[in-house]
């Protein structure tokens, strides 16, 4: 089980900022792919990965990550800080 | 070193008054303010969200590499989030080294990072209603690769 957290218009796209996922994915990659089969928002959501950045346990991280112990998985738009 | 994410409207002039104070070790402080913008004036608001947690983690890893590599006595960031109206400060940092390049090449180190490498997301809210979210620029990424050694 992660949280999944959406920021921005990833969280707008989505219609939720959090949601807890049961899932048996090794990768980021493979967890995008499990919620890109749930729902046409997600799908619209995860459209352009080039468009999207990965958090996990708060730290900025690759799609080809592991989800090895991984509690927490935040997917948003490059940052606009500043 | 000082990390403040907050809601809150802050004094600049205020915070730089009692920064670096009282250290003899400090020839130079330079600070940055960065305040909202409204260049064709539709814009009503600018309304900034973050990642609670991971904003302050991020800022005070960058923190860290700016005291580190330029030998800072000390740092400050202080970052906003929520509506912000025109004119109204967004964050500002600080920097207080023995010596003029390194406090601001740290500055600018942390502007950059802070602008591409914080959990930060802008979102501006026009007069009549329409929301846009402001995109990264590509600029921002590149800025970041004259840092990089």
């Amino acid at each position: 089980m992660v949280e999944v957290m959406y920021f921005a218009w990833v969280r707008e796209r989505i219609g939720e900022p959090r949601e807890k996922i049961e899932t048996s994915a090794a990768t980021v990659a493979e967890l995008v792919e499990e919620l890109r089969a749930r729902e046409p928002r997600y799908a619209a959501a995860f459209a352009d990965l080039s468009a999207l950045r990965v958090a996990l346990d708060q730290e900025l991280a690759d799609f080809d990550a592991p989800l090895n112990g991984v509690r927490e998985v935040a997917f948003f738009p490059p940052m606009t800080g500043g | 070193m000082t990390v403040r994410v907050q809601s809150e409207a802050f004094d600049p002039g205020a915070e730089l008054s009692g920064f670096a104070q009282g250290r003899s070790d400090v020839g130079a402080v330079v600070s940055f303010t960065g305040v909202v913008r409204d260049d064709s004036g539709t814009l009503d608001r600018m309304e900034i969200e973050h990642y609670p947690g991971m904003t302050e983690k991020a800022i005070a890893a960058i923190v860290e590499e700016a005291r580190v590599r330029w030998s800072l006595a000390d740092c400050l960031v202080i970052h906003r989030h929520g509506p912000l109206r025109p004119g109204a400060q967004i964050m500002m940092v600080a920097t207080a080294a023995a010596h003029r390049v390194a406090a601001f090449e740290a500055a600018e180190f942390l502007m950059d990072y802070l602008k591409s490498r914080a959990p930060f997301w802008k979102r501006e809210v026009k007069r009549d209603g329409s929301t846009d979210w402001v995109d990264a620029k590509v600029d921002d990424e590149d800025a970041l690769k004259r840092w990089s050694r």
